[in-house]
């Protein structure tokens, strides 16, 4: 299905949720934030929070800044 | 007695929101050439409080170097902005995501307005500012160096005042010392002078106007030895403090001799 991944059409697999998703990214779960259509998603409700056609996803970390 | 150092710094500690730190230098985290490096200079600053920034992950490069490899919350604390917001709701929402990476609730806002000064917007800083307590985050603000307005920030319930120096990034020094000694005399709760410091005569110009601290990146990062600056901003900071607290002599139209006059041959 296609989701908005940080600003740009993604194809994931069907029925993926939150934590199905970083794994596939390849993302260390514990060093990001995930926001889904502008609600946050916390930690704690990654494994049931299933991905839907066109969800809007960030996934955020911290880099430098001043 | 020998000062050893550390007796006086160790007894004046800087307090915001609950939180006590012996460093009165805060740094930033942007700006160099590796995040190796900004260790490095973050050791040599003696900077217990670091400002990150909240972006997306690189998706197509995951092996991208991560700050937290080189810097670790355990050890630090991490003082989210959210440089490149322009409303309090880009405000709170970035804020939000930060609170969630990390569990901190301890920001900084910065709501910018235009890249040619930087200068904060003032009534959307405000606002934002409101939104971001009602959430339930402890607000430490960049503001101008404005005493109407950094009174308005402190009884909306900021736990810190932060008003420029100088422009981000232009390292052009404490640019209204009047302006900074009237929101230090005003304020109940810290004053840290954030941005406008160039080098370590700022840090130490803005501590003996009686700040509680100094934020800077810049300054440490575009320095060309950025490791041996930051040692240099720690030792201003300490000094400025110092000097803050001795009390200055009072300035005098003319000379007088250090040396006693009487018993002269």
């Amino acid at each position: 299905m296609q989701i908005m991944l940080n600003g740009d059409s993604s194809d994931v697999p069907d029925g993926l949720n939150v934590e199905g998703l970083l794994a596939h990214l390849e993302i260390p779960l514990r060093k990001v934030a995930v926001e889904r259509n502008l609600e946050i998603v916390p930690k704690s409700r990654y494994a049931d929070t299933l991905l839907q056609a066109e969800d809007r996803i960030e996934i955020v970390h911290f880099i430098g800044g001043g | 007695m020998p000062d050893d150092g550390k007796s006086i710094s160790e007894a004046d500690t800087l307090r915001v929101a609950g939180r006590e730190f012996n460093s009165r230098l805060i740094i930033g985290t942007g700006k160099y050439e590796s995040y190796a490096q900004n260790a490095d200079a973050l050791r040599a600053s003696g900077a217990e409080i670091i400002t990150v920034a909240v972006r997306r992950v690189n998706l197509t490069n995951p092996d991208e170097p991560m700050l937290v490899d080189h810097i670790s919350p355990d050890d630090y604390t991490f003082l989210p902005n959210t440089a490149g917001c322009f409303t309090g709701e880009d405000a709170v929402r970035t804020l939000r995501l930060a609170r969630e990476a990390g569990g901190w609730d301890l920001v900084k806002l910065e709501v910018l307005s235009d890249p040619k000064h930087l200068y904060p917007d003032m009534a959307e800083t405000l606002r934002a500012a409101e939104m971001l307590i009602k959430d339930g985050f402890q607000v430490m603000v960049y503001c101008s160096d404005d005493p109407v307005y950094a009174k308005k920030l402190e009884e909306i319930g900021c736990c810190a005042i932060m008003p420029l120096g100088a422009p981000i990034g232009s390292g052009l020094g404490i640019q209204n010392p009047v302006n900074i000694r009237l929101i230090v005399e005003e304020a109940k709760v810290p004053v840290i002078v954030d941005a406008g410091v160039g080098t370590a005569s700022d840090a130490a110009i803005a501590m003996e106007l009686g700040c509680d601290g100094v934020l800077m990146n810049t300054a440490i990062a575009e320095a060309k030895e950025p490791v041996r600056m930051a040692r240099a901003m720690k030792h201003a900071v300490i000094a400025g403090r110092e000097a803050y607290l001795a009390g200055r002599m009072p300035k005098k139209k003319y000379a007088d001799p250090s040396s006693p006059l009487a018993g002269l041959i």
